[in-house]
């Protein structure tokens, strides 16, 4: 059988002397999409940026495609690998983040053909083609030459996705990406996730949006305090919680 | 016989006003120049230096910029001839105010770069740019627009101490004006003159910055 697409192994996870990820496995294949739920503080986040190593992590390992992510061991010593590498492993995942973080000082188009040019190297002519292609995909094409200061929270998080997916990394991450966003402009965002889940992209999103959780993913990991506390497909999960943790937390979610 | 107007009195002083004129002009253009190359270094390490890196930087932007101008103009056309560095006075004030300007614009710099939000940064990360391309495509960019109006400030405040090298004898504007002036009197005029060649000199780079912060501007 090939490798999983993803699979974390033990991950541990400090800040100071506080450890945030206590020991977290999981493993997805290709095609799998993935809600990552569970109160605040339980280290969803922390685990997305290990994934993409915008954090250090003391403990376990993280594969991608088999390939060892941020770390190599030799003769035993575990060494971090070096910066150019772990660039170049980065442009394996694509992440979308709460604050959208778009550069202010270029247009959506030029947001998005940023990374094609220097790290994909792309031509000028062929990477403005894609990016073009994916503003398109979710329905900016035509604010292509929008800074982002005139774009609305949604289409800045539309910009930003479409700047991750461009570079097509093999796995994509999402943190809340509705969470700054007015409730109007919430629906938008989650319709593109949704057609890239449909077109068989491979993604990790934490979120808030129980029905989206639902409606969108083949399973569900709930983060409890470091740990995954349980997961399963949403279905069951959500209808029976087997621990009461989890219970708990669904009965204080809104699930509209 | 008529005494001369003033418009002649001016005219017939018009060679020195303007060699002092040209010389204010190279004496801060140079330590500008120098000072921005050396403060953009100075303060890259402040943000991102390891600690004793840091430390050091930090130790010579704050002892620097302690310091009054004037005692380092004179610090630096008399000390230094103690240690066997022989400058002369034009050197030695370029060198004064060069690193006088780098001070200031490597804490202007390390300002900048620390408002940029991390998420910039991460966000260039994540795309997998490397550490140089993040800095010239990402950050630059951001902490010129971010840097601009406070240099503008710094790059005229160096025309203003230009003036403290008439007493280490650079003949400079200031002095040429003073020495017309024991020639000819009428120092009210001269000195005017003088205050507004200074002037056109700092609007000019005021308007060079506002060019600039409008090529910039991210809206
Ligand atoms: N840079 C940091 N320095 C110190 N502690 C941190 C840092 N980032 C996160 N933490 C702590 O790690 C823990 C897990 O944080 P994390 O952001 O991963 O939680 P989360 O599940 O994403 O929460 P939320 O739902 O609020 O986003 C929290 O207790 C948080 O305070
Ligand atoms: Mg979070």
């Amino acid at each position: 059988m090939s490798a999983p697409l993803l699979e974390i192994r033990d991950l541990h996870k400090s800040f100071g002397s506080v450890e945030v990820l206590k020991g977290v496995d999981c493993t997805v294949q290709a095609g799998e999409v993935i809600s990552i739920i569970g109160s605040s503080g339980s280290g969803k986040t922390t685990m997305l940026r290990c994934v993409n190593m915008l954090e250090d992590f003391e403990g376990g390992s993280i594969r991608i495609d088999g390939e060892e992510i941020g770390y190599l061991t030799d003769g035993g010593r575990r060494r971090r690998k070096p910066e150019r590498e772990i660039a170049r492993q980065r442009a394996l995942t694509g992440m979308a983040f709460q604050q959208f973080n778009l550069f202010p000082h270029m247009t959506a188009l030029e947001n998005v053909m940023l990374g094609l040019t220097l790290v994909k190297k792309m031509p000028a002519d062929a990477a403005r083609a894609t990016a073009e292609g994916w503003l398109d995909r979710v329905g900016l094409l035509n604010r292509k030459d929008h800074r982002p200061s005139k774009l609305s929270g949604g289409q800045l998080q539309r910009v930003a996705i479409a700047r991750a997916i461009a570079m097509s990394p093999r796995l994509m991450l999402f943190d809340e990406v509705t969470s700054a966003l007015d409730p109007e402009l919430v629906a938008e965002v989650l319709q593109v996730i949704t057609d890239l889940a449909r077109d068989g992209m491979t993604m990790l999103i934490v979120t808030h949006e129980m029905r989206f959780a639902f409606d969108v993913s083949n399973r569900v990991i709930f983060m409890n305090q470091g740990r995954i506390g349980e997961e399963g497909d949403p279905k069951t999960m959500f209808a029976n919680p087997s621990t009461e943790r989890l219970a708990e937390f669904l009965k204080n979610s809104r699930f509209s | 016989m008529e005494s001369p107007t003033i418009l002649e009195l001016i005219w017939s002083a018009r060679w020195p006003i303007l060699y002092g004129l040209g010389t204010t002009v190279l004496i801060s253009a140079l330590a500008i120049a120098g000072g921005t190359v050396i403060g953009v270094g100075l303060g890259l390490v402040l943000a991102y230096g390891n600690l004793a890196w840091r430390f050091a930087g930090r130790l010579y932007t704050d002892f620097v910029r302690g310091t009054p101008v004037f005692v380092l103009v004179l610090a630096s056309y008399y000390i230094l001839t103690t240690i066997g560095l022989d400058l002369s006075p034009f050197q030695a004030g370029v060198l004064a105010l060069t690193v006088f300007c780098s001070s200031h614009v490597g804490e202007i710099t390390r300002g900048a770069l620390q408002t940029i939000p991390r998420g910039q940064t991460e966000a260039a990360k994540a795309i997998g740019l490397g550490f140089g391309q993040t800095f010239r495509y990402v950050l630059a960019p951001q902490a010129l627009r971010l840097g601009l109006p406070a240099w503008i400030n710094t790059a005229a405040e160096m025309v203003k101490a230009s003036t403290l090298l008439s007493v280490i004898g650079v003949a400079e504007l200031l002095l040429r004006t003073q020495e017309v002036i024991s020639r000819a009197f009428h120092s009210l005029e001269f000195y005017l003159l003088a205050g507004a060649l200074y002037f056109a000199i700092n609007y000019a780079i005021e308007r060079f910055g506002s060019y600039v912060e409008r090529r910039v501007a991210t809206d």
